[in-house]
């Protein structure tokens, strides 16, 4: 109950903060509007106001200050601007429309779900083959690795035009590059997961001359769960990532990425952030649910209270 | 065909060299353990060299080692250039700030309970979320030049940096404490002498995970806008261009740089925390 609070009064000061930094953030442009619009600004015209500092013009302007949080393209919007627009392009469109981040939300969903199977599944292929054997864990273990260390999503757009030009496109070249961030982390932690039984329980196996196939599926695979759903959480993190970052070089058509692209083009900061709250809210619903399986999954195997 | 039978012989080869290097009398040596991942490494560049060529292979779709390593040595001006703008000046300087920010933010959190327990939740969600779409925010409130790839970075380092430091600030045992209690020293003294100790393998793990998402930051915030130079924008103007070899000359200089990044930061992790367990092997 404690931390609930906690957690509260911390978002609470995250909120006064952001209202506290629009004022700054949006002043000079509030002031050059409403002297438009024939109000009284201290000190006239713009360019005296440029190098003077935001906050001075705020204190002597206060009456501007509301003004801050309800301009049309403000520089930072304001929170209750943010959930306007998420509520407008989530709940009040139809999900068809082109406008509706529910339709976009779904496109990078789609992408990064199909990218996340497909890298968790060859994943998991890789690490037994890697916990199974010596050549594969000698060759491969140490590049895998070392690739956690490297940018790989600078790949992203040579992947998406890559596949363009043979002739692949739509939710596939997202998929690619989704599959390839969440592939990595899978392979260590999964590996790192299979390892885990300790030499006393593979040797009590083999005391009871257990296969190599059933001590796999009776010991090392139920063992590497708790490592696997940890990586899990990574992987689908990363792939969503992924997937936003491969909508970018496609000249933004549709998903999340391509929101966020469109409204640095043209100024759009709302739709900016509301696009990457969405983002936000897809991630923390995709690690949620794994969150819950992992639960559930642990629960059903006794490893969890 | 020729040359694509020769790519399979090779990958044999390899794989047999292999097996019998892993399976051999001498597998657990320091050199064995070097060599097999090494062979295997040049297999591939191998394999990949003969099928590019044996099959034809357009440029646009994937161009051979050696086209890159030419083009490599032709552009090493353009590529210095690139990795000054993009990883000392944006990625370096941004992770600097942000492990500062997010160690000294640590510091001061941990002095409290509540600010504590209200804090880590949200940042560990905070570290989950996807931060680069921040982005295009980020560039459009300080320019296109490196500071706004600097302050990307900043935002990515943060939160992975911040949960990190103020789980290890809480390493120290209640024993422990209770010994520089017994010891009368001041909140400043257990500080540097035990709990920032202590907290160490944990701020290193944070330092480790804050130099991939650091380059990750600079490279796709120049996706956003850029000048005329820097990592991001090379790839992205280079496959517009349709020129890959370009594209993979930087992705080298990516590995290369993300590897060396890393390595120094374990190193410095080896020199100071040396009593670790997981040092000591």
């Amino acid at each position: 109950m404690k931390s609930v609070l906690a957690v509260l009064t911390v978002v609470a000061a995250i909120v006064v903060l952001w209202y506290g930094a629009c004022v700054p953030m949006n002043i000079k442009g509030v002031l050059t509007e409403v002297e438009r619009a024939g109000a009284e600004v201290v000190p006239p015209g713009a360019k005296e106001r440029r190098d003077l500092s935001e906050f001075a013009l705020a204190a002597r302007n206060s009456f501007a200050i509301p003004a801050t949080w309800a301009q049309e393209r403000p520089r930072l919007p304001a929170p209750h601007q943010v959930a306007a627009e998420l509520w407008d392009t989530t709940v009040a469109k139809k999900i068809t429309s082109k406008r509706s981040l529910i339709y976009h939300g779904w496109v990078t969903l789609s992408a990064t779900v199909l990218g996340f199977a497909i890298g968790t599944g060859l994943g998991i292929l890789l690490a037994v083959g890697i916990v199974h054997s010596r050549v594969m864990d000698m060759s491969v273990m140490p590049w895998a690795i070392v690739s956690q260390t490297i940018p790989i999503i600078a790949l992203a757009p040579m992947i998406i035009v890559v596949l363009y030009s043979v002739g692949v496109q739509g939710i596939i070249p997202k998929a690619v590059i989704s599959a390839y961030l969440s592939f990595f982390p899978v392979v260590v932690g999964m590996v790192k997961g299979l390892r885990s039984p300790d030499m006393m329980q593979l040797d009590l196996l083999r005391t009871y001359n257990a296969t190599n196939a059933q001590g796999f599926w009776k010991l090392r695979l139920p063992a590497s769960m708790p490592y696997l759903f940890a990586s899990l959480k990574i992987g689908i993190a990363a792939s969503l990532v992924g997937a936003i970052v491969g909508e970018l070089p496609t000249g933004a058509v549709a998903g999340l990425g391509a929101r966020l692209l469109a409204g640095s083009y043209y100024g759009q900061t709302v739709q900016i952030w509301s696009a990457l709250f969405a983002a936000a809210i897809l991630a923390a619903c995709l690690v949620g649910l794994l969150g819950l399986i992992e639960r559930a999954v642990l629960r059903r195997m006794g490893i969890a209270a | 065909m020729v040359m694509v039978a020769f790519a399979v012989a090779l990958w044999g080869v390899g794989w047999w060299v292999n097996t019998r290097l892993a399976e051999g009398p001498n597998s657990g040596s320091r050199a064995v353990q070097l060599a097999v991942p090494l062979i295997f490494g040049l297999t591939v560049i191998g394999v990949w060299e003969l099928l590019v060529r044996g099959l034809d292979v357009p440029l646009v779709i994937l161009p051979a080692p050696s086209t890159i390593a030419v083009r490599f040595s032709d552009s090493i001006p353009i590529l210095w250039a690139d990795f000054v703008q993009t990883i000392l000046k944006g990625a370096l300087s941004g992770y600097l700030i942000g492990c500062i920010a997010a160690f000294l933010t640590a510091i001061a959190v941990d002095r409290s309970d509540f600010l504590r327990m209200g804090l880590l939740p949200v940042g560990s969600f905070a570290a989950a979320l996807p931060i680069v779409g921040t982005a295009p925010i980020l560039v459009m409130w300080f320019g296109f030049d490196w500071e706004s790839k600097a302050a990307v970075v900043v935002v990515m380092v943060f939160f992975p940096m911040l949960v990190n430091t103020v789980a290890g600030l809480r390493e120290a045992t209640a024993m422990q404490r209770d010994l520089m209690e017994t010891y009368a020293a001041s909140y400043w003294q257990s500080f540097f002498k035990l709990r920032l100790p202590a907290a160490m393998p944990f701020i290193f793990n944070g330092l480790k995970i804050s130099t991939t998402l650091s380059l990750i930051g600079a490279i796709v915030a120049e996706f956003f806008g850029s000048p005329t130079v820097g990592m991001g924008f090379r790839i992205s103007t280079s496959v517009g261009q349709l020129s890959l070899d370009m594209v993979w000359a930087e992705i080298v200089v990516a590995a290369l740089a993300g590897t060396a990044f890393y390595g120094m930061v374990a190193m410095i992790e080896k020199a100071v925390t040396f009593w670790h367990p997981s040092q000591r092997g």
